[in-house]
């Protein structure tokens, strides 16, 4: 049987995701776990977050886990983070006066600027919130396995008020856009991060997470 | 291209149970809440809240139960509301698989819960409702809103506009604005009091109380500039789908997730 780690350390809804990959993963055990070994022998790991990052930073590397990621990374373990759970992943972020991440890819998080308007002059509110449209960005005319049964711009569920800009154009699989384009889902062999909530965006979101499961990190 | 105005149908609950018809004719009773849920995602609600009525602490325990009940099997946000007064209720409702949880009457007896709030569990995860009805107007003549508590009943004295930005200081991460004036009227959302939210506060702003036809929902969004439009009865009793509020939305010119 398969075994799916939901990494806790105690930031955000752990439940909803936990929740959502049951609902996906057929023969397959989910288990919110701030083990290592129990990490570190799963099948599939999934990285949550929601709240400031300092936080989640901290209490990650305070009960030693951000270590464990870096092994599960290493040993080559399909790795998906969500949301801030993506951010983590990335090299910086300006939130909370600006944090140093775990630097797995190469990206800065930076804050939506407070005076963006729409195409109708209207100033577009602060966290992005809602269902917004994302672009699959194709790597060498290939889809990534992500992807796999997701129409092109099928819309997810986003509430963020940071969004990533990555240095490597190579990283990129999605893009979305509120007053700006920005990188919404990442991929890199073994790892995946997307920065809205798969578990909260109905039948592609759900889609999502069983294609998740399906990949065999070799991407 | 951009992100979709939110249609959210709302569901009155007591006791872990729906209260409000869905069709039934016993209307203390629409039933299992778990099939509500189910059909509202089926019909592609963007997100749905509950308004817990109930009375007692123990109740909520059941009302919790609910929400892991449907946090099971609907994939969409969810939000719990009523009755939240204490951090504990918070997280109660958010381990139950709640995505949201709306602060009313908390508020504003005590505005620094919803900051304490926002510490913890982040703001976007905090919905400050407020409930407006519409007095003597300001020295200059412009419109002024003041809140109310209890169901409308009691003044406060704040004014509503004031009252919105400063819970956006504290951290709430949307508002969900209610006229009293307007609630079961079916006359339509109170358009200038949203506009004047809307666009006093830059986090979003959900339009409630008095949609009675689908033009109304078009209206809150459009002219209200309310970011998601939230209603009860006119989806409960079958009048219209989500799916044809989305359509009628959608044919007005306005981004949607169809």
């Amino acid at each position: 049987m398969k075994l799916i780690a939901v990494i806790d350390y105690g930031m955000g809804n752990l439940h909803s995701v936990a929740k959502a990959v049951e609902h996906v993963a057929e023969h397959a055990r989910v288990e919110i776990t701030r083990d290592a070994n129990t990490i570190l022998e799963a099948d599939r790991v999934i990285l949550p977050g929601v709240g400031a990052i300092r936080d989640c930073m901290g209490e990650l590397c305070r009960l030693g886990l951000n270590q464990t990621v870096y092994k599960a990374i290493e040993q080559g373990q399909p790795l998906l983070g969500i949301c801030v759970g993506m951010q983590i992943l990335l090299s910086h972020s300006e939130e909370n006066g600006g944090v140093d991440c775990l630097n797995q890819l190469h990206g800065k998080v930076k804050r939506f600027d407070e005076h963006m308007k729409n195409s109708q002059e209207q100033q577009l509110k602060v966290p992005h919130m809602g269902w917004n449209q994302v672009q699959q960005i194709q790597r060498e005319d290939e889809v990534h396995p992500l992807w796999h049964n997701i129409e092109d711009q099928s819309r997810f569920y986003f509430v963020h008020s940071y969004y990533a800009e990555m240095e490597n154009p190579a990283d990129v699989i999605g893009r979305c856009d509120y007053g700006i384009g920005f990188d919404a889902v990442l991929a890199r062999k073994n790892l995946a991060a997307v920065q809205f909530h798969p578990e909260k965006s109905h039948d592609a979101g759900l889609q999502l997470l069983k294609n998740f499961l399906q990949w065999d990190g070799q991407a | 291209m951009g992100l979709a105005k939110r249609i959210i149908p709302c569901l009155d609950v007591e006791n872990g149970r729906v209260v409000k018809g869905v069709n039934f004719v016993d209307i203390r009773d629409a039933g299992d809440p778990v099939e509500v849920a189910r059909r509202y995602n089926a019909e592609g609600a963007d997100e749905i809240t509950f308004l817990d009525i109930t009375a007692s602490h123990e109740d909520r325990d059941t009302t919790a139960e609910m929400v892991e009940r449907i946090a099971s099997e609907v994939f969409i946000p969810l939000t719990v509301g009523g009755g939240i007064r204490k951090l504990e209720d918070i997280r109660k409702m958010l381990n139950a698989g709640a995505d949201k949880v709306g602060i009313n009457t908390a508020a504003v007896f005590n505005p620094d819960f919803v900051r304490e709030a926002a510490e913890r569990f982040g703001s976007q995860c905090i919905v400050v409702a407020i409930d407006a009805k519409q007095v003597e107007p300001n020295a200059d003549g412009s419109s002024r809103w003041e809140i109310f508590t209890h169901g409308g009943r009691k003044p406060t004295g704040l004014d509503a506009i004031e009252w919105a930005k400063k819970m956006v200081d504290y951290g709430a991460g949307e508002i969900l604005l209610t006229s009293m004036d307007r609630d079961g009227t079916k006359n339509g959302f109170d358009l200038k009091l949203t506009r004047a939210i809307s666009d006093a506060v830059n986090v979003p702003v959900i339009a409630s109380g008095g949609v009675g036809t689908l033009q109304h929902l078009v209206d809150g969004a459009k002219e209200g500039r309310a970011d998601a439009v939230l209603a009860a009865s006119i989806f409960h009793f079958q009048q219209h789908t989500i799916g044809e509020a989305k359509q009628v939305m959608a044919d007005a010119g306005l981004e949607m997730r169809l």
